[in-house]
């Protein structure tokens, strides 16, 4: 059984609308009295339902590019748009409402709370909807269900493989039924089986409607991808 | 998820919150236990107070102290055939009754000018005596007078206590109140419930009829129907009576009607003491300051001017537990205070990639903070149960010791050089009499204590909570999951 999401079940995602539109993108910090461009004029569009990874060397840009996506960080300059919203001037309340509700996001080290059970942390993402305690278990279990870890929802994260925690992780991102699952190397502390697992998980996601932003550098995980990115020195082009 | 996610972090931080919630445990437990003895040693000192001028006496008055040199001077004076004579030892008794010479007594008229002044409700006099006995054995002084013993060339000295013409003199004393027993509403007669025989009635005016005090009474073996010597006159115990506190004492030792003690003691239609109780506790100043200029020659004293004859170790304590013990607990509670912020804030800081993740996933704000500030106010919580039933035991132990202390107040008796012939010369200075009183120290149990230390633990918790959830606020959440990888 698969979860609806708001995007169509379309394979030709060409056609569809651009769900994110990047403009003139510029993000800048300052670290030890100097300044850092993460992200140096980057301009894109992606579509409802595509599968786009992003590739490109480490300290590159790519997490601060999924950050922005992800209404987590706002750019220094520059137009992000998901759908209607205006993340890069939008209120944080708004960002906080779009991360409630739009964007699922799955961490690299898995990110789970270590003191609750894998249906807890299923849970804690649905926290913010306001949805009725019967409404959340049942999406509970039909997250932990679609990841195939229904009978591992009261085990603790220290009590799971790594692979299942991941699992969890995906199950608490897409239990509120997100636009767009965006993953930060989602398979980078997994070994080679695990990685295939979840790189299924993610594709089934992604043939139901999901659109699936992943940031990687495993050229493995690329391939499976409709559209590849590479975000070098704060720039993006298609590969 | 609220309480499940908070039980969790707890449990899961076991260490942490054992640190914080027995730091405030010890500052809460300290703050209960010192402020139940301030409480325990406030009631002693009142008590102390009640034993001596009475339930509700808030000022007295008092003759003016006397110049240098003024009053005293009463003596024992023996003639020639005093005392009895027996194998060659003259054996001499005398009892004087005696006012405080250091200070002037009032007029007994006082007593009902002040109670028509506004602001009293009540007022009563009593006159402080004190009984001194003079015994003693000398040798016969008739055999020294004829045979010569003694002098060149004669007799060697016999006789005496030790039979070599020595003498031995006793020297005993007791404390005389004379009432007026219509006048019970306030003073000394007003903490006192009789325990055999009967009070004194006005009936009893003229009368050589006395109530003696149980303690006194217990250990001088004096009985109902007994007579005891006062100023020379044998007087009959008609009642035993005992503090209505059952830790302390009555104001005196012995007690007669006041015309009897005024007689006694050789002394007009005077009084030593006035109490006096306002109608208000907002009327005391008023009515002293009424008093002080309407009645000449007075001193008038009120319960914090009382409180300080109250000597010795009861003010000792009342001093430690306040100074020392308020300090002590503010220092404690401000430590524990702090542990508990720094502990929360590096929680916080521990968590940063955690409350990153949720605000990641949607979290707000508000919900971040709360989560910590409930996670704080628990463990304050926790530390002020633990800190109650600690304090609650400490003063269920002090109660259990009932450890005493003594308090004393001061007054001066008057003695006087002895006369007659014979070796018996030269004076006797004037004592001091104390009332000494032995305070049971209790440590109550107030509803505001209780009150007050979950307060402090829930106040503790909001503040910890507040600097954690402060610190959680400031967390962007694409900072904290930069600044873990």
């Amino acid at each position: 059984m698969s979860m609806t999401h708001p995007a169509p079940a379309s394979v030709d995602a060409a056609a569809s609308s651009p769900i994110y539109a990047l403009q003139a993108v510029i993000r800048e910090y300052q670290q030890k009295n100097r300044k850092i461009r993460a992200l140096a004029g980057v301009d894109l569009e992606i579509r409802e339902g595509e599968f786009v990874t992003i590739q490109g060397p480490t300290g590159g840009g790519k997490s601060t590019l999924l950050q922005m996506l992800g209404a987590l960080d706002r750019p220094t300059s520059g137009a992000v748009k998901l759908g209607d919203v205006d993340l890069a001037n939008a209120s944080n309340a708004k960002l906080g409402r779009v991360r409630a509700t739009e964007v699922g996001f799955v961490f690299q080290g898995f990110n789970l709370i270590p003191t609750l059970t894998a249906h807890e942390n299923v849970d804690m993402g649905l926290e913010p909807l306001g949805l009725s305690s019967a409404e959340r278990a049942s999406r509970v279990t039909e997250a932990l269900a679609q990841v195939g870890l229904a009978e591992r929802a009261d085990h603790l994260p220290g009590e799971l493989s790594g692979g299942q925690q991941q699992r969890v992780a995906i199950a608490r991102a897409i239990a509120k039924r997100p636009r767009v699952l965006l993953a930060d190397e989602p398979t980078g502390n997994l070994d080679e089986h695990m990685r295939d697992e979840i790189l299924e998980l993610l594709e089934g996601l992604n043939r139901d409607g999901l659109t699936l932003i992943v940031v990687t550098h495993d050229s493995a995980v690329a391939r499976r991808a409709h559209r590849r990115l590479r975000l070098e020195k704060g720039s993006v082009r298609e590969i | 998820m609220y309480w499940t996610y908070l039980r969790r972090e707890l449990a899961g931080r076991k260490k942490q919150t054992i640190i914080v919630a027995v730091g405030l445990a010890v500052a809460i437990a300290l703050v209960i236990v010192v402020n139940s003895l301030s409480a325990g040693v406030r009631d002693a000192q009142a008590q102390a107070l009640e034993s001596v001028y009475g339930v509700g006496t808030d000022l007295t008055v008092t003759g003016a102290a006397a110049e240098p040199g003024e009053g005293g001077g009463q003596r024992f004076e023996f003639d020639s055939e005093a005392g009895e004579t027996t194998d060659g030892t003259t054996s001499v008794s005398q009892s004087r009754l005696t006012a405080d010479f250091m200070r002037g007594t009032l007029d007994a008229a006082t007593v009902e000018n002040v109670a028509s002044l506004d602001g009293v409700a009540a007022a009563s006099g009593a006159l402080s005596l004190t009984n001194i006995t003079f015994s003693g054995e000398m040798p016969d002084r008739s055999q020294m007078q004829q045979g010569g013993q003694g002098e060149a060339g004669g007799e060697p000295p016999s006789g005496g206590p030790d039979g070599a013409g020595g003498s031995a003199f006793d020297l005993n004393s007791f404390t005389v109140l004379g009432i007026d027993p219509d006048d019970t509403a306030v003073g000394p007669l007003s903490a006192v419930e009789v325990s055999e025989g009967r009070a004194l009635t006005a009936d009893d005016a003229g009368e050589l009829v006395a109530v003696v005090d149980a303690t006194y009474a217990s250990t001088n073996e004096i009985a109902l129907g007994d007579t005891i010597d006062v100023g020379g006159s044998n007087v009959e115990v008609v009642g035993i009576i005992t503090s209505t506190s059952s830790d302390a004492d009555t104001a005196a030792n012995v007690y007669i009607p006041l015309d009897v003690a005024q007689s006694l003691a050789g002394l007009d239609d005077v009084v030593s003491t006035v109490y006096v109780q306002a109608t208000s506790a907002d009327q005391i100043e008023a009515v002293q300051a009424e008093i002080e200029g309407s009645v000449a020659d007075v001193t008038v004293s009120s319960q914090s001017d009382l409180a300080s004859t109250v000597s010795s170790s009861l003010s000792s304590a009342s001093s430690l537990i306040t100074n020392l013990g308020t300090w002590l607990s503010v220092l404690v509670l401000a430590v524990a205070l702090a542990l508990a912020v720094l502990f929360t804030i590096s929680g916080v800081t521990r968590r940063t990639r955690e409350f990153g993740t949720l605000k990641a996933i949607g979290w707000s704000n508000g919900r971040v903070v709360g989560q910590v500030a409930g996670e704080s106010v628990i463990q304050g919580l926790i530390g002020g149960a633990i800190g109650l039933a600690v304090g609650l035991a400490g003063i269920g132990i002090i109660n259990l010791i009932t450890p005493t202390i003594s308090s004393t107040s001061s007054t001066t008796g008057q003695g006087g050089p002895g006369q007659g012939g014979g070796p018996m010369g030269g004076g006797f200075g004037g004592m001091a009499q104390q009332t000494a009183t032995e305070v049971v120290l209790h440590a109550p149990v107030t509803l505001w204590v209780v009150a007050a230390a979950v307060g402090i633990a829930i106040a503790g918790g909001l503040i910890a909570g507040a600097f954690g959830g402060w610190r959680a606020a400031r967390l962007s959440p694409a900072e904290a999951l930069r600044s873990v990888g």
